[in-house]
C-alpha cells in the first residue's frame, strides 16, 4: 500500500509542482526514492523531528503547496499532536498526514508503535478528514483525489504497510470520497469494515456465504466525514450487520454505526468487533496481536452464528 | 539568495515616531479590554516596525509571521496604520462582533498564520521559506520570511527542530528576530534558566548567522539584517525590555496580561516619548 502511494505520488508530482513530501527519517525505498532523486527540492527529510515535519507542511500549504507528511502513524499523529491540531486543523490547510502502520500492524514492535486509537484522536479535530484505504487500489484512488481536490482541509491518511492483497475489483462500487462502497452485494447479512482488516471481514463474508446467506461486503474508507446516510441505508437493508474494525472501541466506526442505528431505530441485529481498550503485551504476527484483542475470523463467526 | 532589504529609505527618526504612536494606540485599546499583552507588544514594537517599514519589500512578496502570537497588538497597530486593518477592526478587538482576538488568526487581513501556542511559528516559517524558494526556482528573488519569536518560545524543542532544518536546507530567505526581553511568566530567564544563554552561540552551532543588537534601536536592527554576510538563515537577537516605554510596566511580570486602569493609563500616556537609540 505504501509503495503504491509513493508510485502514484511520484507520477502526479511530474506535472504538479505543488506536491511536496516531508518525511521524518523514513527509508525512501522504491518510488519514494525516485521522488527524492528527481525532485530533491520537494523531498524534505526532517530527521527525527515530527513537530517540525507538521509545522513545515503547514508553512508549505500556507504558501499554496500540497504537502504530504509521511511517517509511522504514531509519530505522524501523536507525537506532534498539537501541531496537527493548531497548524493543520485550526488553519484548515490541505495537508495530508500519512500514518503508516495504522492499527496494530507493527505487531512485534509493541505498544509504542500501535496506532490503535488514531481514528478517535484525528477525528476529534475540527476540519480533519480521515481516509483509511483497504487495499492498494483504494490507496491509489484516494491519493489521486487528495492531489486533485481544489481546496479542503487536512486529511489523516491511515495506511497499512506493504504487501496488502487487492480486495476491490471491477464489481466494486466506484471509490468516492465520503461514500461507503459495496465490494459485493447481498440481502441478508452485511459485513462492514475499512482499512487492512477488511481482509478478515472478507473472510467472514465468504464463510457466511458458504453457510447459505446472501452477504454484502462494504467498506467505509472515509471515516470522517462519515457516510451517515450510506450506513443508515445498509442498516435498513440487512437483517444482520457485522462491523469489523482494527481500532479501539471508542471513537471509531463501530460506535458511530451503533449511534446511527439508534437514531434511525434500526431493526437489524448489530454485532461490532473492535480492538480492546487495552495495551496488549504480545509480540507475534499481525494476526497474533489481533487475536489477542479478540479479533479473528473464528471468533467472529462463533459469535455471529450463535 | 539572500533576504536583502528591498529599499534603503528606512528612516530611524520616522520609526521612532511611529513606534511611540503605536504604543499610544495600544494603550487606547487597553481601556476597552482586560487582556491585552501590552508588555509583550511593547517589547517587540521596534522589531516588528523594522520588518514592515524597512526590511520587507514594498510589493508584497515577503512575509511576516508573528510566532510570539501574544505580541500581535504590535502587528495589529501596524496593519491598521498601513490600511490592511480598519480602525473598526481594532476598536472591536476581543469583542463578539469583532474579528481580532488576542492571538493572530489566519484568514484575517494581513495575518499569514495562526499562532498563540508557542513553538509553532519557526517550523511554519521554514515551510514558507521552502515554498518561496521553490516557487522562485531557487533564484535570489525568492520571497523572504521574517519571523518574530519570543525568547520564551525558544525553549520549545519544536523551535530547535525547525532551527536545525532551516540551516540544513540552506534557507537564506529566512530571518528570525528574537524578542529577547529575558522575561517569562515566572521571572527573569537569566535567573530561572541561566543555561538558556548564550543564545547566539547556540544558534551559530545550529548553522545560523546571528547578530545581537539593542532591539529598541530600529536602525541597529535594520543595519544588522542588511549587513548580514548571507549564505545561511539569519537570526537577529534583539535585547529588549518587556513593557518598554512605560516605567511601571517595564520588567514587571503582571503586565504580561494586565491592562492599565484610568490613572495608570494617564500616567503611561504622559510618560510615552520617542525611544532614543
Amino acid at each position: 500500500m505504501r509503495n503504491t502511494f509513493a508510485e502514484v505520488l511520484y507520477e502526479l508530482a511530474k506535472d504538479d509542482p505543488r506536491i511536496h513530501i516531508v518525511v521524518a527519517d523514513i527509508s525512501p525505498a522504491g518510488s519514494m526514492g525516485k521522488f527524492r532523486e528527481e525532485f530533491p527540492e520537494r523531498f524534505i527529510n526532517v530527521g527525527v523531528a515530527e513537530q517540525a515535519m507538521i509545522g513545515i507542511c503547514a508553512g508549505l500549504a500556507l504558501k499554496g503547496m500540497r504537502p504530504f507528511a509521511y511517517t509511522i502513524a504514531t509519530f505522524a499523529l501523536y507525537r506532534p499532536f498539537e501541531m496537527v491540531r493548531d497548524d493543520l486543523g485550526y488553519q484548515n490547510l490541505p495537508v495530508t498526514v500519512v500514518g503508516i502502520g495504522g492499527g496494530v500492524i507493527y505487531s512485534t514492535l509493541g505498544g509504542t508503535h500501535y496506532a490503535q486509537e488514531d481514528i478517535a484522536v484525528a477525528g476529534a479535530i475540527p476540519n480533519m478528514s480521515i481516509i483509511a484505504p483497504c487495499d492498494p487500489v483504494e490507496a491509489t484512488e484516494a491519493t489521486r483525489w487528495l492531489v486533485a481536490r481544489e481546496g479542503g482541509g487536512p486529511v489523516y491518511f491511515r495506511f497499512g504497510k506493504a504487501g496488502e492483497p487487492t480486495l476491490t475489483g471491477p464489481d466494486s462500487d466506484r471509490w468516492e470520497f465520503g461514500k461507503l462502497r459495496y465490494l459485493r452485494r447481498g440481502e441478508d447479512v452485511a459485513v462492514l469494515s475499512y482499512g487492512v482488516i477488511t481482509k478478515m471481514a472478507a473472510e467472514v463474508a465468504d464463510a457466511l456465504t458458504a453457510d447459505g446467506n446472501s452477504v454484502s461486503l462494504a467498506v467505509c474508507h472515509t471515516l470522517k466525514p462519515l457516510d451517515t446516510a450510506g450506513i443508515a441505508d445498509l442498516l435498513r437493508r440487512h437483517k444482520r450487520v457485522i462491523v469489523v474494525e482494527e481500532h479501539a472501541p471508542q471513537g471509531g466506526l463501530a460506535p458511530q454505526t451503533k449511534q446511527i442505528a439508534w437514531d434511525i431505530r434500526a431493526e437489524c441485529d448489530l454485532h461490532t468487533f473492535t480492538l480492546k481498550d487495552e495495551f496488549v503485551h504480545c509480540y507475534g504476527s499481525h494476526e497474533d496481536i489481533l487475536a489477542a484483542h479478540g479479533l479473528s475470523v473464528e471468533r467472529i463467526l462463533a459469535t455471529v452464528r450463535g | 539568495m539572500t533576504a536583502t532589504p528591498g529599499h534603503n529609505s528606512f528612516d530611524p527618526a520616522a520609526s521612532r515616531k511611529r513606534c511611540m504612536q503605536y504604543r499610544r494606540r495600544i494603550l487606547d485599546i487597553s481601556q476597552h479590554v482586560s487582556a491585552l499583552h501590552a508588555a509583550g507588544a511593547f517589547s517587540c514594537m521596534e522589531l516588528t516596525d523594522t520588518c514592515y517599514h524597512g526590511l520587507m519589500r514594498p510589493d508584497g512578496q515577503d512575509t511576516f509571521l508573528m510566532s510570539k502570537g501574544h505580541g500581535c497588538m504590535a502587528q495589529y497597530v501596524i496593519l491598521e496604520d498601513r490600511g490592511v486593518l480598519d480602525r473598526k477592526h481594532l476598536d472591536d478587538y476581543c469583542t463578539a462582533h469583532g474579528i481580532l482576538g488576542a492571538h493572530p488568526d489566519y484568514g484575517n487581513p494581513g495575518i499569514e498564520a495562526s499562532t498563540g501556542s508557542l513553538g509553532h511559528g519557526m517550523a511554519m516559517a521554514v515551510g514558507m521559506a521552502i515554498a518561496e524558494r521553490n516557487k522562485a526556482g531557487g533564484s535570489a528573488d525568492a520571497g523572504a520570511i521574517y519571523c518574530v519569536l519570543s525568547d520564551g518560545e525558544v525553549q520549545e524543542g519544536s523551535t530547535w527542530e525547525a532551527f536545525m532544518m532551516a540551516s540544513t536546507l540552506g534557507l537564506t530567505n529566512l530571518v528570525a528576530l528574537i524578542d529577547n526581553n529575558d522575561f517569562q511568566s515566572l521571572g527573569r530567564t537569566s535567573e530561572t534558566h541561566p543555561s538558556f544563554y548564550p543564545l547566539d552561540e547556540k544558534l551559530e552551532a545550529f548553522g545560523w548567522e546571528t547578530a545581537i543588537v539593542n532591539g529598541h534601536d530600529a536602525k541597529a536592527v535594520y543595519d544588522a539584517v542588511a549587513a548580514r554576510k548571507g549564505g545561511k538563515p539569519f537570526c537577529l537577537i534583539g535585547r529588549t525590555t518587556k513593557g518598554k516605554g512605560v516605567s511601571y510596566m517595564e520588567n514587571v511580570p503582571i503586565w504580561h496580561y494586565r491592562s492599565p486602569n484610568p490613572e495608570e493609563y494617564a500616567q503611561a500616556l504622559a510618560e510615552l516619548k520617542e525611544i532614543a537609540s
